[in-house]
């Protein structure tokens, strides 16, 4: 029987790489009985989607536009650039 | 200057410079960031047509985003990066000797409505920037350059278990200060 402290590590694990099939056995018999790590779960989960979710509000803001100075910048680089070549 | 480039950038500019604040979260090093991409571009012009050209430029500034990611580490000294007293043992702050929890984790979801979804993502976005300076470093190269723990593990030159134990702390620091800061009662 796992106790939460090996429980909580498989499931850390499991978001980096598939459990094996004993280890996926004992995972979910643990979490069929232990509330807490079920909340660690969701907690893990939840995170993870707030990391993607803080990612594409900034991506899908089309307000953020790359500054003009730096738009002019990249351009005199690129410039220049071709130059040198 | 061919006239590709520029379309590239007045097409795709503004995108590739969202991209790369998405994950760098400062604008000198994000604008830094896409002139290294249209370099790239134009030097290396690999474009095939069988994706779409936003498609391949965002390819070539994942890459970016992540060498620049690697100099930032490895201006630090080593011993500030890798925790290499990272072992199981080092683990045991969250439970106690039979390996119950010590604090239960409380439930928490993502809120619905957008003003307090956008609180809980700043919680979160805060709750990230206070991890430790190790933990912080292999936690962004999983979960938000998106690596595998293989190509981690070349980059920071660290084991598989070293990775592991790394990547349990500071998903365990993570949840528990977004669970003091956000949970409320």
């Amino acid at each position: 029987m796992l106790t939460c402290k090996q429980a909580s590590q498989l499931i850390s694990q499991s978001l980096d790489h598939p459990l094996s099939w004993y280890e996926l056995m004992q995972l979910r018999l643990h979490l069929m009985m232990c509330g807490a790590c079920n909340r660690f779960k969701k907690q893990l989960n939840i995170l993870l989607i707030g990391l993607r979710k803080i990612r594409t509000n900034i991506e899908n803001n089309s307000a953020i536009q790359l500054p003009l100075d730096a738009k002019t910048r990249i351009v005199e680089k690129l410039k220049s650039n071709q130059h040198s070549q | 200057m061919s006239n590709n480039v520029n379309d590239w950038l007045n097409d795709h500019g503004d995108y590739l410079y969202r991209f790369a604040l998405a994950r760098l979260k400062d604008t000198h090093q994000a604008e830094d960031a896409v002139q290294e991409t249209m370099l790239a571009a134009i030097k290396n012009n690999s474009f095939e047509g069988d994706s779409s050209i936003r498609t391949w430029l965002t390819g070539i500034l994942k890459h970016k985003i992540i060498d620049m990611q690697r100099k930032l580490i490895r201006e630090q000294p080593v011993s500030d990066i890798i925790d290499l007293d990272a072992t199981d043992e080092s683990m045991d702050d969250f439970f106690d000797k039979t390996g119950h929890w010590l604090d239960k984790p409380q439930f928490f979801d993502m809120p619905d409505h957008a003003l307090e979804q956008s609180q809980f993502l700043s919680v979160l976005d805060a709750c990230m920037q206070k991890l430790p300076k190790k933990l912080k470093a292999i936690f962004m190269f999983r979960h938000v350059h998106e690596m595998e723990n293989e190509n981690i593990c070349k980059e920071l030159d660290i084991t598989p278990t070293n990775a592991w134990v790394m990547l349990y702390r500071a998903r365990m620091g993570l949840r528990k200060c977004l669970e003091m800061n956000w949970v409320k009662g």
